[in-house]
């Protein structure tokens, strides 16, 4: 089977274009039905009294005063929902030497981070809760905290986890090549220092859950705002002790994720227990200060590394050294060792180049849990690689787009390997580069920088090359041993009326996969669009699948809907050619309508087949198959992932005697193989790239000393927002993967990507005339403040 | 979170108002646009508090000039301040102030007088007060007696307003002929609390400089007021800032970038009075 994706003119060639999104009307009418809409008979309400310390031991807990208050029904200690649910431990047997402790869903003897839950109230409403929440006395002995990652190995640190032995989760050490002996003999060698700020993802719908245990059918039914409902599905029956079968999750729409939604929460398990203990439905929605506190962190390192380049300014070496706090416990059953695992993987991804060194040191801390969010250790190997790529084209005084014309792998050496033993089937850094100049005008833009510099005017353009992982195979964490699916399936069916209802493992988080879907299948089949009906997020009635992460849903999703679709459409000519008594060879679908492929003559509309199929049965042959229902599976297999990649651009003004940076405008041109919706590939990349802002200018979790979060509300944690987002510009060079017929790879987490590296080579293109030098995020005002010497 | 349970009552005029809230005896709040205090409800940091809604208490709207005095009644929302044209003509520095105010929707409710009562040391409109020297009037049991902005606001979220009391209106000295005013601030987001902000009148008998965001109220830069009144450089006025103004660091930046934020602020809306005919910047 192929689909000539070339011709634009092909019949129902929805692949490619931007059709509407089935369920964006619906959602901007309100009409949308998230989990807190949910309303069930006798259901409860939890609230959770969190730890006020960094570190402490608790020493008592007194429920009287909340047990007596109006509305109350129960109150749980971390002993209590122990009955319920088994601790975890989040370690993955391919990231060797990874170590965690158990964790419960309730702090039991200890509490490790300001926000962890240590008791539970169950009310009739969330106010009661609250109520009773503030009555719980809680004695704590404090204990000595750990914050600082650099200091976290240290003799004299304290331990979080004394049975652990020490303070370090992880480690890994990637070496290739003979980087001792290029570093000391090349040309030129540029060392910085960097750091990402702690950030978190910020959802506009919060955490929520609403688990529904059934004591009478020993079943649970979980309503959960979620990425990935079978995985999921497993963990709970897993920590619940119960079958897999007897437990359901139903993921309805969802107000964004970005990774945050990937991820088994403590508080969430506890609502799980408290209906499995009390056989009630029981409602769990995080509160925005909850959310800062308890939602998992990501993108916390420091980081020394350094590049080594001959005369002309060819990459010879890199070397990286990285530190990352992960919070007090490895998150289940992702891990917290993925991010810095990442950034080993990733370094130096664009180039062509020998001698590589790379290490992670992933240490704990009494700080919220950190773990994988859009875009998992991309921004940071990103601005590591885009950093050091221009502060050694700096020291050679080399354009930057130059240098990067002389590193980057060429577009027609694929396949090929990286020094980081990642597999590249065919990616196009010099194409894109060249599309990404086009598009902004370099040579003028840099004329124009000259001119304002002559009045005073500090303008800066940056530049940040970049690869995304995407399509992940079970290489990522189904051989660790983790329960999460790399396949995934549809099925898709035929109505007596012509529709089609399409159900997919993968889901949607407002992101768009539905719209993406139904076109998919549409063009398969053979029906207009509005035909489509697509369902996801229900372990019960959609095949198997992984769900989202890692930007798999278009490649993975997709291909596994192509296929269906394509199975059902032979399905559907199968008992056309015996109505029409013709060859099913010499037929095609159209528009619904069942026609000749020669010359294009409406034969039948499927409204007819499907009546004569479901009701006449009786009138077609008896041993002719008639199945309208045809489910297939995808699974990556040659490559462990499918690699894309892209260039980004940035424009921007600081004013040197405010610190302040405005966005000028921004540039992006990426290849994700075969698009399949435009606009919302550009969409992707434009909402990752605002996120990839943020990180560069606005976003970070101030701890103190002792582990206070600082500023958990929307008022001091500053979210990138639209007065300040400069227009983007997105641009594609399409490189299709061969591994599926859709050739499609994803697109979620390139704009995320590359955004924080363009706009620190930015700053610093703008700050190079005054001497200064950013590479600490975000990139505040007193930060370029005291780069260029002003207070 | 949820509020803690309160109780509500609307008040139909100001009497009835000003008699609830004597009745409450320090149990209860007035609740004007709801902006700031809903938001403290909600993270139950009010405690259980009863509300006086004075929304509907006509004597607190209206906008008038009387003589010389530009009369703004408490209830006067962000967005009436910065569209009206007799608030542009005779203050500009607060119709100026008024769009720098938080985001659209809550300018459509936030009123001069719950911002003045709520004493935020990063709010735009005490400033305005204390460098237009206006009155704040504020009205309890005992009656009316009017309150210089300068008296005013005591410390951070504290003001002169007895536990009875609450704002009527504000009467501000409308812009004489050749009087200069600029508001200017520099936050991180459009909408947020600035960094630092100013406001500078020039009149006649002399410049009247506030700030705000830089220290518990909005203070008056009595130093710097002197270096510009003996016709000192706009550096000069700067070099002495830090005798008027002592911020704090916090999470958003270190106490001297404040300083330093303030200066530039100070030279800028000096440059920008020396350049312009009127006070829009
Ligand atoms: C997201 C956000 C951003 C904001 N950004 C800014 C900003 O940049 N700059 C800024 O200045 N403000 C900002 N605000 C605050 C906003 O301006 C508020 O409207 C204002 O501070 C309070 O006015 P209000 O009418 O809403 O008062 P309310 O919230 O109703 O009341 C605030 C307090 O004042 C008391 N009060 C109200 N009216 C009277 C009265 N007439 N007499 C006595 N006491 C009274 C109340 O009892 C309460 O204690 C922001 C608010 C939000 C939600």
């Amino acid at each position: 089977m192929t689909i000539n994706f070339g011709n634009p003119d092909r019949p129902n060639s929805y692949i490619g274009r931007t059709v509407p999104r089935p369920n964006a009307r619906r959602l901007v009418e309100g009409r949308g039905r998230y989990v807190d809409d949910i309303v069930l008979p006798r259901m409860l309400h939890v609230a959770f009294v969190r730890s006020p310390h960094g570190h402490a031991r608790i020493l008592a807990i007194d429920t009287g005063a909340a047990s007596a208050v109006p509305g109350v029904r129960r109150v749980f200690t971390g002993a209590d929902i122990a009955e319920f649910c088994s601790p975890w431990v989040a370690v993955l047997a391919h990231l060797k030497g990874l170590k965690s402790a158990p964790q419960h869903p309730l702090a039991m003897e200890r509490a490790t981070w300001t926000g962890e839950a240590v008791v539970a109230v169950v009310a009739d409403t969330r106010a009661a809760a609250e109520d009773g929440a503030a009555l719980v006395e809680v004695e704590y002995e404090t204990l000595p905290v750990v914050t600082d990652i650099r200091t976290a190995l240290d003799e004299t640190t304290p331990l979080i986890h004394s049975e652990l032995g020490d303070n370090l989760a992880f480690r890994r050490l990637h070496e290739h090549g003979e980087v001792d002996a290029v570093f000391a003999g090349a040309h030129t060698v540029v060392e910085a220092s960097f750091k990402t700020a702690r950030h978190t993802g910020v959802c506009v719908e919060p955490r929520s859950i609403l688990a529904d245990y059934n004591p009478a059918e020993g079943q649970m039914t979980v309503y959960h705002s979620t990425q990935a409902p079978h995985m999921m599905q497993s963990v709970i029956a897993q920590h619940l002790d119960m079958p897999e079968g007897r437990v359901r999750v139903i993921c309805g729409d969802v107000g964004g994720s970005y990774g945050i939604k990937v991820h088994v929460y403590p508080d969430e398990m506890a609502t799980v227990a408290i209906s499995r203990a009390m056989g009630r439905p029981v409602k769990f929605i995080a509160d925005r200060i909850e959310s800062f506190a308890t939602d998992i962190h990501a993108r916390d390192h420091e980081i020394d590394a350094r590049i080594a380049v001959d005369g002309d300014g060819r990459i010879l070496g890199i070397d990286v050294d990285d530190w990352t706090g992960i919070g007090p416990y490895s998150v289940y059953p992702r891990t917290s060792a993925i991010e810095g695992n990442q950034v080993v993987n990733l370094c130096g991804g664009p180039y062509d180049f020998a001698a590589y060194r790379a290490r992670t040191t992933v240490v704990l801390q009494n700080k919220a849990p950190t773990c994988q969010y859009r875009a998992v250790g991309h921004p940071i190997a990103v601005a590591i690689t885009e950093g050091l790529v221009d502060f050694a084209a700096e020291a050679l005084g080399l354009d930057p787009v130059e240098m990067r014309r002389r590193n980057l792998i060429r577009d027609d050496a694929y396949p090929c390997t990286s020094p980081a033993n990642m597999r590249f089937e065919g990616l196009s850094h010099h194409a894109s580069l060249t599309k990404l100049l086009e598009l902004m005008d370099y040579d003028g833009l840099r004329a124009e920088q000259a001119a304002l510099r002559e009045k005073g005017i500090h303008r800066g353009i940056g530049i940040a090359s970049f690869i995304e992982l995407t399509n992940p195979s079970p290489f990522m964490y189904g051989i660790g041993g983790a329960r999460i699916s790399a396949q995934d399936g549809c099925t898709v069916r035929m109505d007596p009326d012509g529709s089609v209802v399409a159900m997919s493992g993968v889901t949607e988080q407002g992101q768009g996969t539905e719209a993406m879907l139904s076109q998919i299948v549409a063009e398969a089949v053979g029906v207009p669009v509005t035909r489509v009906k697509v369902v996801t997020g229900d372990t019960q009635t959609t095949p198997y699948g992984g769900g989202t992460w890692a930007s798999r849903g278009a490649g993975i999703g997709g291909e596994a809907a192509l296929q269906a679709g394509l199975a059902l459409k032979d399905s559907i000519l199968t008992v056309a050619g015996s109505m029409l008594q013709c060859a099913p060879d010499g037929l095609d679908i159209v528009d619904g309508q069942v026609c000749d492929k020669a010359g294009g003559e409406a034969r039948m509309p499927l409204e007819e087949l499907g009546r004569i199929v479901y009701f006449r049965g009786d009138t077609l042959p008896k041993d002719l198959p008639r199945e309208l229902v045809q489910t297939r599976h995808f699974i990556t297999s040659d490559y462990p992932f499918a690699f894309t990649n892209g260039v980004q651009a940035s424009y921007l003004e600081v004013d040197t005697e405010t610190g302040f940076v405005k966005l000028l405008k921004h540039w992006c041109v990426e290849d994700c193989g075969r698009v399949i919706n435009p606009q919302l590939v550009d969409e992707q990349i434009r909402g990752g790239i605002v996120q990839g802002l943020g990180g560069a200018l606005f976003e970070e979790c101030h701890y103190d000393e002792d582990g206070q979060l600082l500023n958990a509300n929307m008022a001091d944690y500053l979210v990138p927002m639209a007065a300040e987002m400069p227009d983007m510009v997105i641009g594609h060079v399409e490189t299709p993967t061969q591994e599926s017929l859709l050739g499609a790879k994803g697109a979620g987490e390139a704009g995320t990507a590359g955004a924080p590296a363009a706009v620190m080579n930015a700053v610093n293109d703008a700050l190079r005339p005054l001497g200064g030098r950013v590479t600490q995020m975000p990139f505040t005002p007193a930060r370029i403040l005291a780069s260029i010497g002003v207070e | 979170m949820k509020a803690a349970a309160a109780g509500y009552v609307r008040a139909n005029d100001l009497s009835h108002a000003i008699s609830l809230l004597a009745a409450s005896e320090g149990q209860a709040r007035v609740l004007a646009g709801g902006q700031s205090l809903i938001a403290s409800l909600n993270l139950r940091l009010a405690g259980e508090t009863a509300l006086i809604d004075i929304n509907g208490v006509t004597e607190l709207c209206g906008i008038a000039l009387d003589g010389d005095v530009l009369r703004i009644g408490a209830l006067t929302r962000h967005r009436e301040l910065a569209t009206s044209d007799l608030v542009a003509r005779h203050a500009p520095a607060i119709s100026q102030a008024a769009p720098l105010i938080a985001h659209a929707a809550i300018r459509n409710r936030g009123t001069i007088g719950g911002s003045l009562a709520y004493a935020d040391p990063a709010a735009e409109l005490p400033a305005c007060m204390i460098a237009l020297d206006a009155t704040i009037v504020v009205q309890g049991p005992a009656g009316r007696r009017g309150v210089r902005a300068t008296d005013f606001f005591i410390d951070l979220f504290t003001t002169d307003l007895g536990e009875d009391e609450m704002i009527v209106a504000i009467e501000v000295p409308a812009c004489a002929p050749g009087e200069r005013q600029v508001t200017m601030e520099l936050a991180r987001r459009s909408g947020d609390y600035a960094l630092a902000g100013i406001v500078l009148v020039r009149r006649e008998n002399g410049a009247r400089v506030a700030f705000f965001g830089v220290g518990p109220t909005a203070v008056l830069a009595r130093a710097a007021m002197a270096v510009i009144d003996r016709e000192g450089s706009p550096d000069e006025a700067a070099a002495v800032l830090d005798q008027d103004i002592q911020p704090l660091d916090d999470v958003h930046a270190p106490a001297s970038v404040r300083l330093h934020l303030a200066r530039v602020l100070l030279r800028r809306a000096l440059n920008a009075t020396l350049a312009a005919e009127v006070g829009h910047v």
